[in-house]
């Protein structure tokens, strides 16, 4: 299936996809590698002088890798998603895809946002068929919107109505719109932060589980340390708005995680200390 | 069992040895939803008024002879009678049959779905108690006019009149209201489209705001009836005049609330749509639209609202058609009766419209059941 001449991924050498973790036989050539270069963003403000939001982010992402960026909240880490997902142009500062500059949203950068935003006037399936549908190869793919269902456990609520669903149905709903279109990066804006412990739990495995039988690329912002630990291969820390990198730290960790593991209990409290909470804990 | 099952509805109804619960025992042997409905009979108290107030109406329009209005008698004043009893009648055997099936059958069946007979049941159930007012009030007309004259003519008619203009002039009025409906239908569908389309130019593009924002701000809230005088010599014909006018009345109200719907769609399911390829149209067509829809209906709402008094004010004034019409020509013959038979159409026609828009909202936006209260 994976095949090395059609990978768009041309610019990683193959001893980097070598060394990826055992787990996985290979990494997708297919899934995307992005690099933000010399990133910074403000906002405009009534008063006249923009609010900066981003400074000089740099960030490499290689293909198929999960990235978590952790930060206090408010910080600019949704702003940098939102210019990944092409929604906004960045100040100034290029973000590349594989080989080509991102200047508009793209089926292949999905984003999955903190609140499901299903469409309330369209039932689950028809949510999940948006992008086909949107793309114009709902008719001809339409098994497709099955398959995405079936792989969140949905497929018993195609017909329902988005309002009909718990919170963690509808993020699950909102998973399988994006996983529908076989994104090459996953785009993930705190999408477990409004569920309640025992689901979120749940869902980090099943997100966990999406990746890795899937192989996207993902990149996921989160303010909270323990799922950034569990689920990331490399977390990049971010300083208070305006956000700049303060330092990254590698999980080099076999999943499944579990949550007492010592290296783990470590790495929280190195994270912690870099965020300026060392004595927090 | 079988016999245990009859007995009640035998011991109750003696007299119906074939009522329909006896005869579902028999013919397929086993117990059905009528044969447990056999068990039980509820007495409905207001079920029961029904058909005993519209007796006592037919027995005052029979009986009660009418006061001497200087002409000839009152005519129908008999044959009203005589309708009031048969329908006694026919709200005497509901009732009758309501008390056997509608609670038992409830009861048995497991989803709370009724069979469609025992349905028409519980409609007749849930409405007697207005059935009997409409009696109650039908015979304090009677008397106020025909019977004591309190109510004196021209001004007042008996209802026994109406049946006397509905019989005599129904061609006219079918006439009138054909043209009623078909002038609002041209006017209406016009302003619907055009304020649809200019609401959601509005809500979509800066640059159709700019220029459709004021022109809609000076003219919108103008009364279209004060711009009759002015159509009635620019347009052709005081018809097409007339359809301008009610497209105006209609837009207005459509162009405002499916603009303020499109403005007021949550940024986030742009932003959803845009990433998963969604091309500009798209947004319009798929997010845009179905998110206003619900303020679109109620623009809809209004701007029937506004065409009814258009058209009426029309008809009155420069159309030479139309219930509108037959209400002015009726009162300048001093035909009271018929004016009243006018105005009960009217409001007829006009409710049942907005009752097809109301059933319309309700197939679109079936989904805003259970996140709203309607």
């Amino acid at each position: 299936m994976v095949n090395p001449t059609e990978s768009p991924a041309l610019n990683i050498p193959p001893e980097e996809i070598n060394a990826a973790p055992p787990e996985f036989h290979a990494r997708p050539y297919w899934a995307s590698a992005i690099h933000v270069q010399h990133v910074s963003h403000a906002f405009p403000t009534p008063e006249g002088t923009p609010l900066p939001v981003l400074e000089d982010v740099c960030l490499d992402i290689r293909p198929g890798e999960f990235v978590a960026l952790l930060g206090p909240s408010g910080c600019g880490k949704s702003t940098l998603l939102r210019l990944i997902a092409g929604l906004e142009p960045p100040l100034s500062g290029t973000i590349i895809q594989d080989d080509a500059p991102i200047v508009r949203p793209d089926p292949s950068r999905i984003v999955v946002f903190q609140d499901p935003t299903l469409f309330p006037w369209r039932t689950v399936r028809d949510n999940v068929a948006l992008g086909l549908e949107a793309q114009g190869v709902l008719k001809k793919e339409s098994a497709r919107v099955d398959e995405a269902l079936l792989k969140v456990g949905l497929e018993n609520f195609a017909k329902a109505w988005p309002h009909q669903l718990s919170g963690g149905m509808a993020q699950r709903a909102a998973l399988a719109r994006a996983l529908v279109n076989n994104p090459k990066l996953l785009i993930l804006d705190e999408p477990l932060g409004k569920l309640d412990s025992l689901t979120r739990i749940e869902m980090q495995s099943e997100l966990l589980s999406l990746w890795r039988k899937n192989g996207f690329s993902v990149l996921l912002v989160t303010h909270d340390v323990e799922e950034a630990l569990m689920l990331a291969e490399r977390i990049v820390i971010f300083s208070p708005r305006p956000a700049r990198i303060l330092s990254e730290i590698s999980v080099d960790l076999s999943y499944p995680r579990h949550r007492d593991d010592t290296v783990l209990t470590a790495l929280r409290h190195e994270i912690l200390s870099r965020l300026g909470l060392g004595k927090n804990w | 069992m079988r016999l245990a099952a009859l007995l009640p509805a035998a011991a109750f109804a003696p007299h119906l040895p074939a009522s329909p619960a006896a005869s579902a025992i028999t013919h397929s042997g086993q117990k059905t939803p009528a044969a447990n409905a056999a068990r039980a009979y509820r007495f409905v108290f207001s079920d029961w008024l029904s058909p005993l107030a519209w007796s006592a109406f037919a027995a005052v329009t029979l009986l009660w002879p009418n006061q001497s209005a200087g002409f000839t008698d009152w005519a129908y004043t008999k044959e009203l009678g005589e309708g009031a009893l048969v329908l006694a009648a026919i709200w005497a055997v509901l009732a009758f049959l309501a008390g056997f099936f509608v609670v038992a059958e409830r009861q048995s069946s497991q989803t709370g779905k009724l069979t469609p007979g025992a349905r028409v049941l519980a409609a007749f159930s849930r409405a007697a108690p207005w059935i009997t007012a409409i009696a109650v009030l039908l015979a304090l007309w009677e008397i106020l006019t025909a019977k004591t004259g309190i109510l004196s003519p021209p001004f007042f008619a008996p209802p026994s009149s109406l049946i006397e203009v509905y019989l005599e002039e129904y061609v006219r009025l079918l006439d009138c209201s054909v043209n009623t409906l078909a002038l609002l239908g041209k006017g209406v569908l016009w302003g619907g489209v055009v304020g649809f389309l200019l609401g959601v130019g509005i809500g979509w593009s800066r640059r159709i705001g700019y220029w459709a924002h004021p022109v809609l701000r000076l003219i919108g809230p103008l009364p279209p009836t004060a711009l009759l005088p002015l159509t009635f010599f620019i347009f052709p014909s005081s018809h097409s005049a007339s359809v301008f006018l009610i497209a105006l009345a209609t837009a207005f109200p459509v162009a405002i609330l499916t603009w303020s719907g499109v403005a007021g769609v949550h940024k986030h399911y742009y932003d959803v749509a845009r990433t998963l390829g969604a091309s500009e149209w798209f947004l319009i067509r798929r997010v845009a639209i179905p998110a206003a829809l619900p303020q679109v209906f109620v623009g809809l709402f209004m701007g029937f609202g506004a065409s009814f008094v258009v058209i009426v004010v029309a008809e009155m004034l420069g159309v030479k058609s139309g219930l509108g019409w037959y209400l002015t020509w009726s009162q300048g013959y001093a035909a009271y009766p018929n004016m009243y038979a006018a105005l009960i159409l009217m409001s007829l026609l006009f409710s049942g419209l907005i009752s097809l828009l109301f059933f319309a909202r309700d197939r679109l936006l079936v989904w805003q059941k259970g996140t709203v209260k309607w």
